[in-house]
C-alpha cells in the first residue's frame, strides 16, 4: 500500500472541519488501493490482524452498518457488531456508561452512529478509544462525505473537470436534517469546490450561507443551473416533529429530482443519493436507474473502500496518536 | 442589662445607591441592625472591628431568581447547600422559584420552604408562589392566602404561562395584593424541540435552534396584558434585544412593567457552547453577540435594572449526557459579583447603577426590606476586594452543584466577608461558617 509509510496522528474522525486536505488526500489514496483488494478472487488482507473494532448503531442502518463491518473484516480485524435499539436506552444505561463498558474491552476503534448531534464530542472529551463517526444526529457523517469525494473525483474526467476547484455541487432536499449535507459542504469546500444548497425555506438550517459558505435557492430550476453534481439528499421523516413541509406529493413536484429538472444542470452532471433513497419522493426512479448520470451503486462500493482506508489510518500500526 | 452585640466595618469604600452613597466610611453594627454609618469615633471597647481599609463595602446582594430544588430534588441541591453558595457569592437574600416539588403553589410548601430555611440556610430566602396550580398554566394558585404565608412574587419559571386567559387573570388578580408576576418567556410552540439559540452556531452542531422571537411574542403579548389589566409584570432572565426594546417601549408609557438579566447573558453568547458544552445550555439559551450586547444596553438605559441569576443547579449526571439530553441550566451565585463588576469595568453601569442592580433594585420590586446599609435595616453586608482575582474551578464553587458555564473563566472581584443580619456567614480565610452543625 502506497501510504502505508505515512505517519497519521489523528485519533478521532468526528468532523469533516477536523479533516485537513492532506489527510482527505491520504484517505482517498489508501481507498483507491483498497478497491484493489476488493476485486480480488480471495478479499482479505492481513493489515488488521489483532486490531479489535466495535461498530455501535444507535440508529437503522443498513449499508454503513455492513460497510463498516466488511470493512474490518476484509483486513482482518476482530468485527463486533452491537445493535441498540432505543429501548433499550430507556432501561436506563446512559450513553458513556455503555462505552465505558465497551471500552473496558479494550478495543482498538469504536465505530458509532447516534441520534443526538454532538455524541461524539461528548464521549471522545470522556474515553481513551478512538472514535469513528458514523452520523451523530443531524451534525456530522464524515465517512459519507469522504466516500462521495471519492466517487466524484472518479466521475471527474467524465464530467470534464480536472479537480474539485471551481466545481459545482448541488446538495438538494432536507438539509435541515441532513448530516450528509453538513460533512459533504464542509468536505467540498476544503478542496475548493462550489458548494449549492438546495431546499425548502422549512428544510434549510438558520444563516446556513455564513455557517457553510454555501449558496442557497429555494427554486431547485434555478439552483440546478450550470452545477457539475447533484447530489440528492433522502427527506428525513423519522426526524421531522412539526410541519416541514406539507405533502410529499407536492414536495416531490416542486423539489423532488425528475428529467426535465436534470436538464437544467451541465450536460454531464452525475447524480448522487446517499441513501436509503425515497422513489417517487426526492427522486424519480428513471434518473436513479439511469447508468449514464447516476453513480448511487458506485457510491456504495466506494464506501466499502473508503471505510477500509478509514480502520486502516485510524487503528492501523501506523498510527501515533496524541 | 443584655450584652450588646457591636461590630465596627471600619474605613472601607461603603457604596450604598439606596442613600447614594459612595464614600471611605465606617459602619457600625449592633445587634444584627445597622445602628450608624460614617467616620465614626467613641466606639464603645468592647466592639469587634473589621478593617475594611482598601476593600468595598456593599449591601448584601439580593438575587431575586434562584432554584434551591428543595423540597424534592435534594440530589441537585438543598436550601442548606444553596444558601453557602449565597454565602460564598456575597448574596444575603434570595428569591426562591416555585418549580420544587411538590411544586410551591400551596401555603404548606412555602411553610415548610421557610421553616426548613429558618433551621438551615445561612441566608434570607424569599420564597416564590407558583402562578398556576402545578405550573400547569391552567388555573391561578391562591395569591393572597401566598402572600400572606411570605411569598414575595409569583412565577412559574422553568414553564411559560402559555394561556393569555391564564395571564389575564395573573396580572389582574395579583393587583388585589401589590406582587408582582414573574414571567418566563418562552413560546414553547416555537421552542419545539430547540436546545440552543437558533443561528450560525446552531446550524453547523445540528442541533435545533430557538428562534428569539419565542421570547419576544409572550413578552409583547403579556405587556399588552399589563396595559390592560394595570398588573405588575417582571421578565425573567430577559435574553434578546427584541424584548428588551418591547419593555423599553412598555415602561415610556408609563406600564408597571420591569425585568432582570443573568449575567450569562450579558457576558457570553452562543459560541461559547464550543463542542456542546452542556454547562452552557440553559432556557432561555446563551444568544447571540448583537443579543449579548442589547442586554448591556438595557442595563446601560436602565430598561433593565435587576441582575437576577436564574441560579439552576444540577447534578453532575443530568450534564453527563448528549447536549440535547442535558438539562436546562447553571448555577450563578458566586459569579453574580465579578461579572456584575464587570460591566462597571467595561463602562456600561457605574459602581452604583451596578450595585442597585444586583441589591436595592431587586429587593424594590420584590417590596422586601433588604439590599440597602440605611440606618436601622437588618445588616446584610458583603465585604470585597474589587480587584482580586480568582479562577472559577468546581473545588472552588460552594453548594452541591458545580454547573457553571464559566468554568476555568478568570473573575475579577472577590467576596471577603459577608454578613447576615450582623452575622458573618462566610470568610474568604475560613470559608463557610455556620454556628452549628447541620
Amino acid at each position: 500500500m502506497t501510504s502505508g509509510t505515512q505517519v497519521w496522528d489523528r485519533k478521532h474522525l468526528i468532523s469533516m472541519s477536523d479533516v485537513t486536505r492532506d489527510e482527505i488526500g491520504h484517505i482517498l489514496e489508501t481507498a483507491a488501493s483498497m478497491r484493489e483488494v476488493n476485486r480480488r478472487e480471495i478479499k482479505k488482507v492481513p493489515t488488521l490482524r489483532g486490531k479489535t473494532v466495535i461498530n455501535l448503531f444507535y440508529e437503522n442502518s443498513t449499508r454503513t452498518r455492513t460497510s463498516f463491518e466488511l470493512a474490518g473484516k476484509r483486513m482482518s480485524a476482530d468485527v463486533i457488531n452491537v445493535s441498540v435499539s432505543t429501548s433499550s436506552v430507556a432501561k436506563g444505561e446512559t450513553l458513556l456508561d455503555t462505552l465505558e463498558t465497551l471500552q473496558a474491552m479494550t478495543p482498538d476503534l469504536l465505530v458509532l452512529r447516534h441520534p443526538e448531534s454532538g455524541a461524539h464530542a461528548f464521549l471522545s472529551r470522556n474515553l481513551d478509544t478512538s472514535i469513528i463517526n458514523a452520523g451523530d444526529g443531524r451534525h456530522e457523517h464524515p465517512t459519507q462525505s469522504l466516500l462521495d469525494i471519492l466517487t466524484i473525483k472518479d466521475q471527474l474526467p467524465l464530467i470534464g473537470k480536472r479537480g474539485f476547484e471551481g466545481l459545482k455541487v448541488a446538495i438538494c432536499g432536507d438539509l435541515l436534517n441532513s448530516r450528509v449535507a453538513r460533512s459533504n459542504a464542509i468536505g467540498l469546500k476544503t478542496l475548493g469546490a462550489h458548494v449549492r444548497w438546495i431546499g425548502p425555506p422549512t428544510l434549510i438550517p438558520a444563516q446556513a450561507e455564513e455557517a457553510f459558505g454555501v449558496e442557497v435557492f429555494h427554486d431547485m430550476d434555478v439552483g440546478l443551473e450550470d452545477v457539475d453534481v447533484v447530489m440528492i439528499l433522502r427527506l428525513q421523516r423519522e426526524r421531522m416533529q412539526g410541519a416541514f413541509i406539507p405533502s410529499v406529493r407536492e414536495y416531490f413536484e416542486f423539489w423532488g429530482l425528475n428529467r426535465q429538472r436534470l436538464a437544467k444542470a451541465q450536460p454531464n452532471a452525475i447524480v448522487m443519493h446517499p441513501g436509503p433513497m425515497n422513489r417517487g419522493v426526492e427522486i424519480a426512479s428513471d434518473v436513479a436507474d439511469d447508468p449514464e448520470r447516476s453513480v448511487i451503486r458506485h457510491q456504495v462500493g466506494n464506501g466499502l473502500a473508503v471505510r477500509m482506508a478509514v480502520l486502516y489510518h485510524f487503528a492501523g500500526s501506523s498510527v501515533r496518536k496524541g | 442589662m443584655q450584652d450588646r452585640n457591636a461590630l465596627l466595618i471600619k474605613a472601607g469604600r461603603v457604596i450604598d445607591p439606596a442613600n447614594d452613597r459612595d464614600e471611605t466610611a465606617d459602619i457600625l453594627v449592633v445587634d444584627g441592625t445597622i445602628q450608624d454609618i460614617g467616620r465614626l469615633t467613641d466606639i464603645p471597647a468592647d466592639t469587634e472591628i473589621i478593617d475594611a481599609d482598601g476593600l468595598t463595602v456593599i449591601p448584601g446582594l439580593v438575587d431575586m431568581h434562584v432554584h434551591l430544588r428543595d423540597p424534592g430534588y435534594e440530589y441537585k441541591e438543598t436550601i442548606a447547600g444553596g444558601s453557602e453558595a449565597a454565602a460564598a457569592g456575597g448574596v444575603t437574600a434570595m428569591a426562591t422559584m416555585a418549580n420544587t416539588k411538590p411544586v410551591a403553589d400551596d401555603i404548606t410548601v412555602i411553610r415548610f420552604i421557610l421553616e426548613k430555611a429558618r433551621l438551615e440556610s445561612l441566608v434570607n430566602i424569599f420564597p416564590i408562589g407558583a402562578i398556576s396550580k402545578g405550573l400547569k398554566g391552567d388555573e391561578i394558585t391562591e395569591m393572597g392566602l401566598l402572600k400572606k404565608a411570605g411569598c414575595v412574587a409569583f412565577s412559574d419559571d422553568g414553564f411559560p404561562v402559555m394561556k393569555s386567559g391564564v395571564m389575564r387573570r395573573a396580572l389582574e388578580y395579583s393587583r388585589a395584593f401589590d406582587v408582582p408576576v414573574i414571567q418566563h418567556a418562552e413560546d414553547l410552540s416555537l421552542v419545539g424541540c430547540g436546545c440552543m439559540n437558533e443561528g450560525l452556531i446552531c446550524s453547523r452542531l445540528g442541533l435545533q435552534g430557538i428562534p428569539n422571537a419565542s421570547e419576544a411574542i409572550i413578552v409583547d403579548r403579556d405587556l399588552r396584558l399589563a396595559e390592560l389589566t394595570g398588573g405588575r409584570y417582571h421578565v425573567a432572565h430577559i435574553s434578546t434585544l427584541e424584548a428588551m426594546e418591547a419593555v423599553g417601549k412598555a415602561q415610556k408609557k408609563g406600564l408597571r412593567v420591569t425585568c432582570e438579566a443573568a449575567p450569562h447573558h450579558f457576558t457570553l453568547t452562543d459560541t461559547d457552547i464550543g463542542d456542546y458544552n452542556t454547562n452552557a445550555k440553559m432556557a432561555p439559551p446563551l444568544r447571540s453577540q448583537q443579543d449579548r450586547n442589547a442586554i448591556r444596553e438595557g442595563l446601560a438605559r436602565g430598561i433593565i435594572t435587576a441582575i437576577a441569576t436564574d441560579h439552576a443547579p444540577h447534578d453532575e449526571d443530568s450534564k453527563r449526557v448528549e447536549f440535547c439530553n442535558a438539562s436546562n441550566g447553571v448555577v450563578g451565585l458566586e459569579t453574580m459579583l465579578p461579572l456584575t463588576l464587570a460591566l462597571v469595568r467595561d463602562g456600561v453601569l457605574t459602581w452604583k447603577q451596578a450595585i442597585a442592580a444586583v441589591s436595592w433594585n431587586p429587593a424594590g420590586i420584590l417590596g422586601i426590606n433588604r439590599g440597602t446599609l440605611s440606618i436601622g435595616r437588618p445588616a446584610d453586608i458583603t465585604i470585597l476586594a474589587p480587584e482580586e482575582r480568582w479562577t472559577v474551578t468546581k473545588a472552588a464553587l460552594h453548594g452541591t452543584a458545580k454547573n457553571s458555564c464559566f468554568i476555568g473563566h478568570t473573575m475579577r472581584g472577590q467576596v471577603q466577608k459577608t454578613l447576615v443580619s450582623g452575622r458573618l456567614v462566610y470568610s474568604s480565610e475560613r470559608g463557610i461558617i455556620r454556628e452549628s452543625a447541620l
